[in-house]
């Protein structure tokens, strides 16, 4: 589905990424971790094409989106949902017609029919009641949801998370964990999520990657994943408090805070 | 050439004379591509409902909410015209043709002059400040990620509003210059208002007129132009929006300043 071939990115002189390839497959929910500055974000950013590669090629869905321009970029940008890290949700605009915003402007469609489609997306995150408001009305997590139900309106085929639980007390955090979980089960969304948030990742994720100077290592399972031996890997998992031991039973008792349909783990 | 926004903050790290040369170019460049693709999707601003609505709401920011600074220095720049040259003429028994003066250098040159730099400083600053903001809270990366083009949906209703509205606050700044002029031939120079009024009337030339009006729509243009450019290629969080603000103002006032000159140069030569 998403696949990138030997991807060069130099910005300001420094190599963010370093000849990466990776592919991620059609509805798996794929994690990337990282420090700080890593390159996580220029990464999601070269998927949509909001930044370019250096060199080398980003590919989505057969559209080679890092050479794509005009109509082919957009039919390649159709496909995606991207929330980002603070919901960037238009401020002088209500709750409502932020997530209208996609279907009022790119779909000829009836209002009554925004309108429906609309409520869908906002009961999906539970805010079919704060439509009205103001996006400095609500709280940082309601901002996130209400940027995922922008994401998800025009129903896509992949959702790009940049952050999602960032500054989220842990409830609210698990509330979009378990969120970003049933989207995928439920619509077969491929998802990309962008995180610090490990113990998030371990749980909902298909696959965990780590982006150290520029490179992916040790792209595999959670349960593969923790029991890393990469000095990068290990430092990040064990200033997280994850043994390699894992987190057998968190699972049931994490995403039941947020979901009342519980992926069941292996 | 299509506008891109990763293209507007690939640069700037690059200190020699040569590249910052380089770099003046590249933004001008840039610049003149964002208005450019701007005027072209002036008609989407006419058949789309939900474009003409938002034009409406920018010529209504630019046109009624900057109209009490223009009235209060339209009227005070007549005022002080007025009384500068009045006081002059008096000295060689000339008062009465003071409309004449007023309204002459408030046609050709006042009126279009200060309403650039009033909407310099009013609009100019706030389009930077709010499409900065936008740029640095991932705002307008979110329109390109759903396909709105930010130029279309941001830039091109402003840039209307501007092109329509500056010339018609030129002309409203004229007409309160002349009356501004007027109140103090009256009460300083006892000059009466008719007669103030009749002279002006009869020295305002068409011409002249219609050259002001270019200036302020031209005006309009160019500091819509570059408060757009500067708010889409802000980096750095709240510092870059300041950045970006005061760029864009003193940019504004410099080029008003630089091609209201030429365009006078254009229209009137020896």
């Amino acid at each position: 589905m998403i696949r990138f071939e030997q991807v060069t990115k130099i910005l300001g002189g420094q190599k963010i990424l370093d000849d990466v390839s990776l592919t991620i497959e059609k509805g798996e929910i794929f994690t990337i971790i990282g420090s700080s500055g890593s390159g996580k974000s220029v990464t999601l950013k070269h998927i949509v094409r909001l930044l370019t590669p250096t060199h080398g090629k980003v590919f989505v869905d057969g559209i080679e989106v890092s050479a794509a321009e005009g109509a082919e970029l957009e039919k390649a940008r159709s496909l995606f949902g991207y929330l980002f890290q603070g919901g960037a949700l238009l401020g002088w605009m209500s709750v409502f017609d932020n997530v209208a915003l996609p279907l009022r402007e790119r779909e000829r469609i009836s209002e009554a029919e925004v309108e429906k489609r609309v409520m869908e997306s906002l009961k999906m995150v539970g805010l079919e009641n704060d439509g009205h408001k103001f996006p400095n009305e609500i709280s940082g997590g309601m901002q996130k949801r209400a940027g995922l139900a922008r994401a998800i309106i025009h129903r896509p085929q992949i959702i790009l998370y940049d952050e999602p639980t960032s500054g989220l007390d842990p409830v609210t955090a698990r509330t979009i964990d378990a969120l970003i979980h049933r989207l995928n089960a439920e619509l077969g969304i491929t998802s990309v999520v962008v995180t610090h948030d490990l113990q998030g990742a371990v749980l909902i994720s298909d696959r965990i990657a780590m982006l150290v100077r520029g490179k992916f290592v040790e792209p595999s399972t959670p349960e593969a994943f923790i029991k890393a031996t990469h000095p990068d890997v290990r430092a990040f998992l064990d200033a997280q408090f994850i043994p390699p031991e894992g987190m057998a039973g968190q699972w049931q008792s994490a995403v039941a805070v947020g979901s009342k349909t519980p992926r069941t783990k292996e | 050439m299509r506008f891109t926004r990763e293209c507007l903050y690939a640069d700037c790290e690059e200190t020699s004379l040569y590249q910052l040369i380089q770099q003046l170019f590249s933004i001008v460049g840039r610049g003149t591509l964002l208005t450019v693709e701007a005027i072209f999707l002036f008609p989407y601003q006419v058949v789309n409902h939900r474009a003409r609505k938002e034009f409406l709401r920018q010529a209504y920011v630019v046109g009624i909410k900057s109209l009490p600074v223009v009235t209060l220095v339209g009227l005070f720049i007549g005022m002080v015209l007025a009384l500068q040259v009045g006081l002059e003429m008096r000295r060689f028994n000339q008062e009465y043709y003071i409309g004449a003066g007023v309204m002459i250098s408030s046609l050709r040159e006042m009126g279009s002059f200060m309403t650039g730099l009033i909407l310099s400083a009013c609009v100019g600053s706030s389009m930077a400040a709010q499409i900065g903001t936008m740029t640095v809270n991932d705002e307008i990366a979110a329109l390109e990620i759903m396909s709105i083009n930010p130029v279309r949906y941001l830039v091109a209703p402003r840039l209307a509003a501007m092109m329509v509205m500056a010339p018609l606050l030129a002309f409203y700044s004229c007409v309160l210059s002349v009356v501004g002029g007027g109140i103090v031939a009256k009460t300083q120079l006892s000059v009466p208002f008719m007669t103030y009024m009749k002279i002006a009337v009869d020295s305002a030339d068409r011409y002249d007129l219609f050259v002001g009006l270019f200036k302020a729509l031209i005006f309009g243009v160019l500091i819509t132009g570059i408060s757009c450019l500067e708010g889409l290629r802000t980096t750095q969080g709240a510092v870059g929006v300041g950045r970006a603000t005061r760029q864009a103002v003193v940019v504004s006032f410099l080029m008003v300043l630089v091609v209201g000159y030429m365009v006078t140069r254009m229209f009137y030569t020896l």
